[in-house]
């Protein structure tokens, strides 16, 4: 009897849990969204503070080039290596080219890149955003008659937006290079044969859907990372913890539109 | 002029203002005292606007602030000048853009007339020399001081000053509150401060408000305050440990 009560309690605790984490995600959800139209809205009413945006490009954008050019080179290195031995036994080495320019150019380019970034700037931008909150900064910005979004979030926006498209194309580059080196290298494939194989199944298409996606990647990191940094709260302990939730959700996120799009490419595409 | 009515906010599911009114007349240097944890902090933050009511109403001369949109309530915030408790100093920004910083986005002023404003300022809060370092290389009471020059660069009409004197030398202190009542005769400024430093609250005041239990429970001329009847005012003002505030708690000493 006891046990039963018990149980009954803790299931209604359970649902009541469940009700409030349902509520508070569209809460969440509401909040970001309306980070997203303050920015776009004060994109186009204000004049932008090129200062800000370019310290912000050159901190996003410039700081990750080297570790993104080092991932994606060995993603490509790796790539390459993993499927040669399955096509070298069917004599079909000179497809890695193929394998490699179409896998890194539609998925790992953009996905990686969009793991990178919010790792290293998403997290910084949280971290930054979230001690300013704490120690009252963006309520003295308001007292200063600047407005917190289009002093903070516009360039942080705008700096994303540009910088993870474009280093989604280095990183496509340099993973191909991984993978001609391995191919040229080490597979004996001719270089003529291995830059055929990888620009002929590849099309401008194949490239620009890469690009797209880091573009909404870069969306997703830039309001996740504003958001969580701008509602932390309870000083370093808590801006530890929106710092972490920040490179959680947009990890989630970012993989889970990846997700997203594929399957529509695969299903409504080419 | 700036009146609260009937202001009430629960913060964290605590009640920290219940119905509190307070009016502040255009042009008078009012001081707000009250425990360490009072809701002092949280008055200020209502008058100028970054929090909002959860319900009442909040008046800067004639205009509801709680029912603006964010552009008309920037327009409003030209009026005022506010120092926070904790400085609140931006840490990427250097000692000059900091004070400058209204000079900078809201006025067409040029780069030597915005340096030679802002070292003006410093020089009012006693300081010099130190517009290019960054807020993490002041002390406490420099940040503080840089905070005041922040706050009156603009020679705002209202000002409101959060414990303007906490943490800062004696002999500096007086020098804000000299500075305080300098800024109320010259410029006509409407000041509101909070302060725990009852000297200098009797120095820069006009009247004083007492803030008790989520209320304003006395207000009043500093020589009204000073010869109170009530209790409560008494035993603040003259700093015992015993009395009807700490009432059951007590000192245990
Ligand atoms: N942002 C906030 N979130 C939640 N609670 C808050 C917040 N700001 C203040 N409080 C609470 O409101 C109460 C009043 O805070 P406030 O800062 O106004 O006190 P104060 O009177 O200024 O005290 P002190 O003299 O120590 O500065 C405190 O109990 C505090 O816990
Ligand atoms: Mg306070």
């Amino acid at each position: 009897m006891r046990l039963r009560k018990k149980l009954f309690i803790s299931s209604g605790r359970t649902f009541l849990n469940a009700k409030k984490r349902t509520v508070d995600s569209f809460v969440y959800t509401g909040g970001v969204a309306a980070l997203f139209g303050k920015t776009l809205s004060s994109i186009w009413s204000f004049p932008l503070r090129k200062r800000q945006i370019l310290e912000q490009m050159s901190k996003i954008g410039v700081a990750s080039f080297p570790i993104v050019v080092l991932i994606s080179f060995f993603t490509g290195i790796v790539l390459a290596l993993q499927s040669a031995h399955q096509l070298q036994r069917m004599s079909a080495q000179m497809y890695i080219a193929s394998l490699v320019g179409l896998s890194i150019t539609r998925e790992l380019g953009p996905v990686l890149t969009a793991l990178i970034i919010a790792g290293r700037s998403g997290a910084a931008i949280t971290a930054e955003l979230g001690t300013m909150k704490v120690t009252e900064q963006i309520e003295a910005l308001e007292t200063l008659s600047a407005n917190p979004v289009q002093y903070l979030v516009v360039p942080r926006f705008i700096a994303l937006f540009v910088m993870v498209p474009l280093l989604t194309v280095y990183a496509d580059f340099f993973g191909i290079i991984g993978g001609y080196l391995v191919g040229v290298g080490r597979l004996n494939i001719t270089h003529a044969m291995y830059m055929k194989m990888t620009l002929v199944p590849l099309s401008i298409g194949d490239v620009m859907t890469g690009i797209a996606k880091s573009g909404v990647f870069a969306v997703i990191i830039c309001f996740i990372s504003c958001f969580e940094g701008m509602n932390s709260q309870g000083g370093a302990e808590g801006v530890g913890k929106s710092t972490t939730a920040s490179v959680v959700k947009s990890f989630i996120l970012i993989i889970m539109a990846d997700c997203f799009f594929t399957a529509i490419f695969y299903f409504f595409g080419k | 002029m700036i009146e609260l009515k009937n202001v009430c906010k629960t913060l964290n599911k605590k009640t920290i203002l219940k119905d509190l009114n307070l009016t502040v007349k255009r042009g008078e240097s009012l001081v707000i005292i009250g425990r360490s944890g009072c809701g002092k902090s949280v008055s200020l933050k209502h008058m100028i606007g970054v929090m909002r009511p959860d319900s009442g109403t909040v008046l800067v001369d004639g205009d509801d602030i709680t029912k603006l949109n964010s552009e008309e309530l920037d327009k409003i915030r030209m009026k005022f000048g506010m120092l926070f408790q904790g400085a609140a100093l931006f840490d990427s920004l250097s000692v000059l853009e900091n004070v400058g910083f209204q000079l900078f986005e809201c006025t067409e002023m040029s780069f030597s007339q915005i340096k030679r404003r802002v070292r003006e300022c410093l020089r009012m809060v006693g300081l010099q020399g130190i517009e290019n370092m960054k807020p993490a290389a002041l002390s406490g009471g420099m940040k503080k001081r840089v905070a005041l020059a922040r706050a009156i660069s603009m020679n705002p009409k209202i000002i409101l000053f959060d414990e303007p004197t906490t943490g800062v030398d004696p002999i500096t202190g007086d020098m804000i509150n000299k500075l305080i009542r300098h800024l109320h005769n010259t410029l006509k400024t409407t000041s509101i401060t909070v302060t725990h430093d009852m000297r200098s609250a009797y120095r820069i005041a006009d009247r004083i408000a007492m803030l008790y239990e989520k209320e304003i429970i006395a207000i009043g001329t500093p020589a009204e305050i000073m010869r109170s009847e009530n209790k409560t005012v008494k035993q603040f003002i003259n700093g015992d440990a015993e009395g009807p505030i700490t009432a059951g708690i007590g000192s245990r000493f």
